[in-house]
């Protein structure tokens, strides 16, 4: 029995001290190869079936039939979550309001933002100290993302801190030793600020014309208006952590990528127009969504295992991006990888990330300005990871500029 | 036989195909802007919609009733309308020959 308990154990991948210590590679490897379709009978929330190869992460993701992403059901997370954005809907009600907010991110409002992002990134970036130790993730990656949150907000940008405060409640874990919050009940209050901000906001730009934000577009939006107080808090929730943490986390895993692969970053420089292949393969490297969860609405086989209606499924995003049969020596980061753009952070299927062209040009845009400035960027130590099976959130990296 | 790319900015483009060839990868490897089929062509990004000529539309049908999983990726792209297809979704036959594809804005 003993014995049984260890093997059970040693397969839990929902642990988040597995992601605080980034040791995660090793068991993964082993249920890709052992286990690919696996029911985790115990683990702290609860019963679990993991899915661990891309092949089978891409059949569960485009399946929404047979895998629900209803809040009604307990939503995308492993433990039960009651938010009920779009995100946690199926088709067809998820299609019809997915659509009312797709215009944020659309080509035109792309490129309105390409200009204002790259300028902020040479500010950013010429304001680091030479020569001197600084903090990559909180003056680079921070800075950025939060400066481009508030601009989707329509946000004052210099309180835009506070929106980093108000995701790291929202994606906290709450054994987390440093999380700002203990309880749900915490969580809740802490985010009343938030929620209650936007909704004066929301309310101010109803009666004003149109613009490009958020908040407006959401604002303007019949099918929005018309939704509950709580849907629409839970879409801001779900444009607070999407716009912000994800991006984030790819711009230090970049950061830290070329530190472990000088010859990828020599490539890059001797072939800029690399950049948006390599801001996809950073994407896929980093996995900043270590997972999405289902829950089974029939009994479904998925690599021979029989999954019953009503079980737990997590798509292990981490994992199917590390699959050897899709991607070749998978820990290595390759700025010219051929299929790079095949990874699966953003998801597939109906809920495929809405913002995955706005990161994946964030990221290309910080890497275009580093290189057109020729910095030298050492990274002094590996970065200490969150305590988080959610986020893959690297939360210091210690960098300097040399020259 | 022939494919038509329209493109509201590049234009109108006439590349040759075979039979047999995905209409996607003939996009691809023409070097049409704005078809990135991030998935490679598995139905499962939603990043290959395009839209087919309405005259073509009737002639080579729209998502086929069994195809639950195009139909589904479809939900994903905000402009899909009634002619809206995935590119990877279309093996190129003899009745193909001079097919008009509008390309959306972007994706």
């Amino acid at each position: 029995m003993q014995q049984v308990m260890e093997a059970t154990d040693a397969l839990d991948v929902s642990h988040p001290q597995l992601y605080r210590e980034d040791s995660w590679r090793p068991l993964f490897a082993r249920l890709r190869a052992e286990h690919p379709v696996y029911y985790c009978p115990e683990s702290r929330s609860g019963p679990y079936w993991s899915i661990s190869r891309y092949a089978d992460i891409i059949r569960v993701d485009t399946d929404p039939l047979s895998f629900s992403s209803s809040h009604l059901h307990g939503g995308v997370t492993i433990e039960d979550r009651v938010a009920a954005s779009f995100m946690q809907m199926d088709p067809p009600v998820h299609t019809q309001k997915r659509r009312n907010v797709t215009a944020v991110v659309a080509p035109k409002s792309l490129a309105q933002m390409e200009g204002l992002i790259r300028d902020r990134a040479g500010k950013v970036l010429d304001a680091l100290p030479r020569n001197e130790e600084f903090d990559w993730v909180e003056q680079v990656s921070i800075e950025l993302t939060s400066m481009m949150l508030a601009t989707l907000f329509a946000y004052p940008v210099e309180q835009r801190h506070k929106l980093v405060h108000w995701s790291n409640v929202l994606t906290a874990d709450l054994d987390d030793p440093d999380s700002p919050v203990r309880s749900e009940e915490e969580r809740q209050a802490g985010l009343q600020d938030f929620y209650l901000t936007m909704m004066e906001l929301w309310q101010r730009r109803q009666k004003e014309p149109q613009s490009y934000d958020i908040i407006s577009l959401l604002a303007h939006d019949d099918g929005v208006r018309s939704a509950s107080f709580d849907e629409i808090c839970a879409l801001f929730g779900l444009f607070l952590v999407g716009g912000n943490d994800t991006t984030r986390n790819s711009m230090s895993g970049g950061a830290w990528g070329f530190s472990q692969f000088p010859d990828e970053w020599r490539k890059l420089k001797a072939d800029p127009a690399l950049a948006g292949n390599a801001a996809a393969e950073i994407i896929r490297y980093q996995t900043p969504v270590i997972y999405q969860r289902r829950t089974a609405t029939c009994d479904v086989v998925v690599g021979g295992e029989k999954i019953s209606a009503g079980d737990k499924v997590v798509m292990w995003y981490i994992s199917g991006n590390r699959d050897e049969s899709v991607f070749p020596d998978a820990d290595l980061l390759r700025v010219d990888r051929p299929n790079a753009r095949q990874h699966i952070s953003f998801g597939m299927g109906p809920h495929r990330c809405l913002g995955a062209r706005l990161a994946e040009m964030q990221l290309r845009i910080l890497w275009e300005e580093v290189l057109a400035r020729d910095l030298n960027v050492e990274i002094l130590a590996p970065p200490t990871y969150a305590f988080s099976n959610l986020v893959r959130s690297p939360l210091n990296l210690r960098a300097r500029i040399n020259g | 036989m022939q494919i038509i790319f329209r493109h509201v900015e590049d234009g109108e483009r006439i590349v040759a195909a075979s039979e047999g060839d995905n209409l996607m990868r003939v996009a691809q490897a023409n070097g049409i802007d704005g078809i990135p089929g991030d998935c490679g062509g598995q139905c499962a990004c939603g990043t290959c919609h395009v839209y087919i000529d309405p005259a073509w539309a009737e002639r080579i049908g729209n998502v086929e009733p069994g195809s639950m999983e195009e139909a589904m990726i479809l939900g994903a792209p905000v402009d899909a309308r009634p002619n809206s297809r995935l590119a990877c979704q279309i093996d190129l036959t003899a009745i193909h020959d001079g097919l008009i594809v509008d390309v959306p804005e972007g994706q």
